[in-house]
């Protein structure tokens, strides 16, 4: 089988995913079932820019709701004290999410391992705490977008449909940027920062000038992504878009379907939102905590059992199968076993 | 006056940083001897807060005499999550190793949201109560009993690792762990005690809490964050500097508090965090 044949293969079946996608909610008219639907192609968002960073990049980073936070006050305080239309906001959000990145990024990427994730919760928590004191963005009280405005102008709808369609095509636009990435020398380059710090040091490559680079248009995704949340929501608040939580969760997407892999965020998303909301419904309240203790035992069962998350655990069985079939294929076996390194 | 207030923050600042070291040094010996961050480290705390509620409201046994028990318990529960889960991500990516724990933290915040509620308890008479008055500063006496305890403690731990055969074994295992497997010590054993200590120090901090502390089930999150800083600022894997740095990361808590506004002190303490990240990775006393 040659790489050629494998790409086109490849590419069908993407198409074929987003043909899927786009005809979904046409099948699935329920508002409440189109607004799961909305928050699985928002989780994968997230999780496929957090992967560029966290992924090919191998720079953990537990601090992303800054980024997401950035979004979506940005674009929501230029609509509502400029009137400016959160197309232009979302932009600016993305900008400034990504100069912060850079700022943050600076000093942060001279730490390792824990240390850089520690720092970066550390400044999302401090964002957390200004921001609830600010009252130029009305701190704990949080923002309520304008009533009084719907269409496209204002990105803002009666009807979950359009949303639907807006977070599908900032889904597209997400995964393209992450595959050109992937293709392209950048991804090279970051996989060598990850696999081979000191190699890639020695052969020239700038560590901290390629982490800059994936940190940056991670953070301009993902504020893309908070911007959207601002618009479906009508309301923000720092519990709702800067928390902690949030960072975990971005990343534990990117975890639970497979990290550094194209479109392991969007079959980790599938799952974690999945269970999320339908242990919600099944097991009653919040307040119980089997809601928690659900997302609990499958963060631990894929942590230790599956490290690869479970696009991993499907190549692994596919390798299993493939192993007994007449004409494996070592060189497909030889490319995922690179991919799975976490 | 202005001395009297300044005085009085540092003895709240004192007492506090106390409680904080005796958390973060089972945190920094888990790091120590065997790099891994333990996110689960508050929900020990809470636990053992939990078992001293409990020892009050079904037994009528003060916190203060139930603290053996809770030391006990907690051991039996750092042992446990050390077999059950730590023990299968020794090798696994750092990734693997942050969520491990992180689900246990969110897991034994559900459990106790399961079975106690996630309602504010108080332990409402317990044998140290009142305050203390020393001149113009005044201070509670649990609180002061507390600290107390979590000098006693930290002071017993620190003999234990540096007095006894076990205690030495175990920072033998935390400075080179292949040596000391070769010195004939078992490193597994080594772990699984590491996990025990590190957990029944943070149940013993939740226990000298109890007292005048509200007992919730994310009572733990107000302490992790501010464990980590102790332990960077410490050092990772160095009992001493961590209670050191327990202690002054809770005279600049209290201090920031009280200068720039109580709502502001966790962000104070965390920007100490990326400080001290910044400026020397390896904290006080920390190996290079």
């Amino acid at each position: 089988m040659t790489t050629g044949t494998n790409f086109s293969r490849k590419a069908a079946g993407t198409g074929a995913l987003l043909a899927l996608a786009a005809v979904l909610p046409l099948a699935i008219t329920e508002p409440s079932q189109q607004n799961f639907l909305i928050l699985i192609l928002m989780g994968a968002q997230m999780g496929v820019a957090w992967n560029i960073v966290g992924g090919y990049a191998g720079q953990v980073s537990l601090g992303h709701a800054v980024f997401y936070g950035i979004g979506a006050y940005t674009s929501t305080m230029l609509l509502t004290t400029l009137g400016l239309t959160p197309w232009i906001g979302a932009l600016v959000g993305g900008l400034l999410a990504a100069l912060f990145a850079l700022a943050m990024g600076w000093p942060c990427f001279r730490l390792k391992g824990h240390y850089f994730a520690m720092a970066t919760i550390a400044v999302a928590e401090i964002m957390q705490i200004l921001v609830t004191n600010s009252d130029f963005l009305e701190g704990a009280v949080g923002l309520y977008l304008p009533m009084d405005r719907s269409g496209w102008t204002w990105l803002i709808f009666l009807s979950k449909l359009p949303y639907y369609y807006v977070i599908l095509g900032l889904l597209v636009l997400t995964v393209l940027v992450s595959w050109a990435i992937e293709r392209s020398h950048i991804g090279y380059y970051f996989r060598a920062i990850k696999d081979e710090p000191e190699a890639a040091r020695a052969l020239g490559v700038s560590l901290t000038r390629y982490k800059l680079i994936a940190l940056s248009v991670s953070a301009f995704l993902t504020a893309m992504g908070g911007s959207f949340y601002a618009q479906k929501e009508m309301f923000i608040d720092p519990g709702s878009v800067l928390a902690t939580t949030i960072s975990i969760k971005i990343a534990l997407i990117a975890i639970l379907g497979g990290v550094g892999r194209l479109m392991g965020p969007v079959l980790g998303a599938v799952i974690l939102i999945t269970i999320e909301e339908y242990s919600r419904t099944l097991f009653g309240s919040t307040g119980s905590g089997t809601d928690m203790i659900i997302y609990a035992a499958m963060i631990i069962l894929v942590a230790v059992f599956s490290p690869s998350g479970v696009l991993g655990l499907l190549g692994d069985v596919h390798r299993h199968l493939g192993r007994h079939l007449p004409g494996a294929k070592p060189e497909a076996e030889k490319a995922e076993k690179m991919e799975v390194r976490p | 006056m202005t001395a009297d207030i300044l005085i009085q923050v540092l003895v709240s600042g004192l007492l506090i940083g106390l409680i904080y070291a005796l958390v973060a040094v089972g945190l920094t010996l888990i790091f120590g001897v065997m790099d891994i961050v333990n996110f689960a480290h508050g929900e020990f705390l809470m636990l053992g807060m939990y078992a001293s509620f409990w020892a009050f409201a079904l037994f009528a046994i003060d916190p203060i005499v139930a603290l053996p028990l809770t030391a006990l318990l907690l051991f039996a529960v750092g042992v446990i999550v050390y077999q059950t889960v730590i023990r299968r991500i020794l090798k696994a990516p750092m990734l693997s190793q942050i969520f491990a724990t992180f689900g246990l933290m969110i897991l034994l915040r559900g459990l106790a949201q399961f079975f106690w509620k996630p309602d504010h308890r108080l332990i409402p008479h317990s044998l140290v109560s009142g305050n203390i008055a020393l001149g113009p500063v005044q201070f509670g006496l649990p609180q002061f009993v507390a600290a107390l305890g979590a000098v006693g403690v930290t002071g017993a731990l620190w003999m234990f690792l540096h007095r006894t055969r076990l205690g030495t074994a175990l920072e033998a295992t935390a400075i080179d762990r292949e040596a000391a497997t070769l010195m004939g010590i078992d490193g597994q054993k080594m772990f699984a005690l590491a996990w025990g200590i590190g957990a029944a120090c943070a149940g013993l901090a939740g226990g000298l809490i109890a007292t005048f502390f509200p007992i919730f089930p994310e009572v733990g999150s107000n302490f992790i964050l501010i464990a980590f800083v102790v332990v960077v600022l410490g050092g990772f894997g160095s009992v001493t500097g961590a209670f050191l740095a327990g202690i002054i990361v809770g005279l600049i808590e209290v201090l920031g508090g009280f200068l720039i506004g109580p709502e502001y002190k966790t962000a104070i303490v965390l920007s100490l965090l990326l400080v001290v990240l910044l400026v020397r990775p390896r904290g006080l006393l920390g190996k290079a």
